[in-house]
């Protein structure tokens, strides 16, 4: 007796416990049409460094001219990384930092951001003060090698725009990063 | 209930293949200790299965305080108080029992009626009608639970609110979305190619205030949910984000960088007014209001790790609130100020924790690893937060004593960012 009554109550919280799983029974479309939806169109988004190769004109150069793309110059090199929570620009960033500071001061026209980055782990919102603390970190080394504040400008994206989607070391690494982008780019 | 049956009954649950479909599905494990046994006997519908009575027995079920028994083996199956017979209750080991019924009136709408009776006492505990159109049904049923909630646990239930969140399609498309508080009912308030995060109700649940990356960098936005119009609430030099409304919905505390570190600003709701409220060396951000509007509970690292602090909102100096571990972040205080949750590292892993702010007390109130953005419903029974399963974004709920959790994932998408929506009227 005691166990068909178990055996029931059982029976009863598995079915209950299923319902439970079950919770649609009008269609949402119905819903979203008197919905107040509002479309973004999204800019298109960054094209290639190419376009930009006619306006730079100093400093060294390949063929086509523009230092800022050539393979050989440490100005197409446009990634600084970070340690995990941390804004350092370490050591061996320097020469790159000071290498577009430098074109900064040699081309008074040229404007880059600094666009920081963090992994995936924790906050959204520390995250992306977090990148916006390692832009700025980059951008105070170059105000450092002798880049003026009104050719720079700094953002976050936090970690809302991940390089690398996996949950490894490896690709938290790539994730905590500022990019340098020339305007034009 | 052994806790170890209620999780095989999960699995078995879970072989129980679930419908493709773009709304939230939901997965409960745990419960309270004592947890109320209930009869819901389905309603009558002339002509219909009653889709009324599955959605009342899932709120009461999702709160973990209340345990739904199968009725269809009783013998009477009562509409009114007339023909309920407690002897047959009373053997179902019944403490309360739920009757009702859906008439047709002129014109396309429908009359629900409904009791809830004492079956100890034998008495009724409350009945109410409702005219509604059957598009109402849902949220008539949540009303119905809520009523059946407060009158047998003494508080105000939350089926009837809503929740806010944010999708990301595997196109890479984030959808802003408002639905009822099991999920169901998803409108999309913001669709958009880049980022939206940080999404949060106004104190009367009429608007959200939102981060979107839509032009490519982080701009708070105000969005009315009823007429669908949104203004820029701050667009300044730098990062504009992290938006909280003060209790009175006439302030909302922001983060603005102006290209250099985090700090918190005041601004009135119709953007006028922009004052600076902390003034520190290091990043300050995440700010929410105290109930009574006296506080600003915020993450700052100025210590060297982010922790969390509290500074008044006429400005002064800041006082540090978490001391244990070397990240805390994400703070949201509970309806009566009495509590903070927040997000803690520990080795590695980030959960949702609970202070009470009265005695200190720290209580680890999640069992998962990546969790974030936790927020109160507004009786403060529950935390609504997001973590990750299987490499996919999902809602989770854990009741504030920690004894009851619920999953709620969408096929398909990475499901974030979300925020338990007031009680509205």
């Amino acid at each position: 007796m005691k166990k068909s009554l178990i055996g029931a109550i059982a029976l009863a919280v598995f079915l209950s416990a299923c319902a439970g799983k079950k919770v649609k029974e009008e269609p949402a479309a119905a819903v979203e049409e008197k919905s107040p939806a509002t479309q973004v169109q999204a800019p298109a988004p960054a094209t290639g460094m190419d376009e930009s190769a006619s306006t730079a004109s100093a400093g060294a150069s390949d063929a086509s001219g523009n230092p800022l793309t050539d393979p050989n110059n440490i100005l197409s090199k446009r990634s600084i990384y970070f340690d995990y929570d941390k804004d350092e620009v370490k050591a061996e960033f320097r020469s790159l930092v000071e290498a577009h500071a430098k074109y900064l001061q040699q081309n008074s026209n040229a404007r880059l951001m600094i666009q920081g980055n963090a992994d995936e782990r924790g906050s959204r919102e520390y995250n992306l003060a977090l990148g916006q603390r390692r832009a700025a970190a980059v951008k105070n080394a170059m105000n450092v090698y002798g880049a003026s504040d009104n050719q720079i400008e700094t953002v976050s994206y936090g970690e809302e725009k991940q390089r690398c989607a996996e949950a490894t070391e490896a690709c938290y690494a790539e994730n905590r990063r500022a990019d340098i982008v020339y305007s034009g780019e | 209930m052994p806790r170890y049956l209620l999780i095989i009954f999960f699995w078995l649950c879970a072989l129980v293949p679930p419908a493709a479909q773009a709304e939230l599905t939901i997965e409960v494990v745990g419960g309270a200790s004592q947890q109320i046994p209930i009869a819901i006997v389905p309603f009558s519908r002339p002509g219909q299965t009653d889709a009324l009575t599955p959605v009342i027995a899932a709120d009461l079920q999702r709160s973990g305080l209340f345990r739904t028994l199968e009725t269809r083996g009783v013998a009477s199956q009562p509409h009114d108080l007339a023909e309920v017979k407690y002897p047959d209750w009373t053997a179902l080991q019944a403490q309360a029992l739920v009757i009702g019924k859906i008439e047709p009136l002129a014109g396309g709408k429908l009359k629900v009626s409904f009791r809830l009776l004492d079956v100890l006492k034998q008495t009724p505990l409350a009945g109410l009608e409702y005219e509604i159109t059957s598009a109402q049904m849902r949220g008539t049923a949540h009303k119905i639970a809520d009523v059946i909630y407060e009158k047998l646990t003494g508080e105000r239930g939350v089926f009837a609110t809503r929740i806010s969140y944010v999708t990301k399609s595997k196109g890479n498309r984030f959808v802003l979305q408002v639905a009822d508080s099991d999920g169901v009912n998803p409108q999309t308030v913001l669709s958009s190619k880049e980022p939206i995060i940080s999404p949060t109700w106004s104190p009367d649940g009429t608007k959200l205030a939102y981060v979107s990356f839509e032009k490519k960098k982080p701009i708070i936005y105000v969005q009315s949910l009823t007429s669908g119009q949104r203004s820029v609430l701050a667009n300044y030099k730098g990062n504009n984000s992290a938006p909280a409304w003060s209790p009175d919905g006439t302030r909302l505390a922001i983060v603005l960088t102006y290209g250099a570190n985090s700090q918190i600003y005041l601004i009135n709701a119709d953007g006028t007014g922009l004052k600076q409220l902390s003034r520190s060396r290091g990043i300050d951000t995440e700010p929410v209001w105290s109930p009574d509007g006296k506080w600003i509970y915020f993450t700052s690292d100025r210590g060297g790790s982010p922790q969390i602090y509290k500074m008044s909102t006429l400005g002064g100096e800041a006082q540090r609130v978490t001391f244990e571990g070397s990240y805390n972040v994400s703070p949201y205080l509970s309806p009566d100020g009495k509590l903070l949750t927040y997000v803690r590292r520990e080795s590695g892993k980030f959960r949702i924790t609970q202070q009470d702010l009265t005695n200190g007390q720290v209580q680890i109130l999640s069992d998962t690893a990546q969790d974030e953005s936790p927020s109160y419903a507004p009786n403060g029974r529950q935390i609504l937060y997001a973590t990750n399963m299987g490499g996919k974004g999902v809602l989770s709920v854990v009741s504030s004593d920690g004894r009851t959790k619920q999953r709620l994932s969408e096929a398909g998408g990475d499901v974030r960012e979300p925020s338990w929506g007031p009680w509205v009227n």
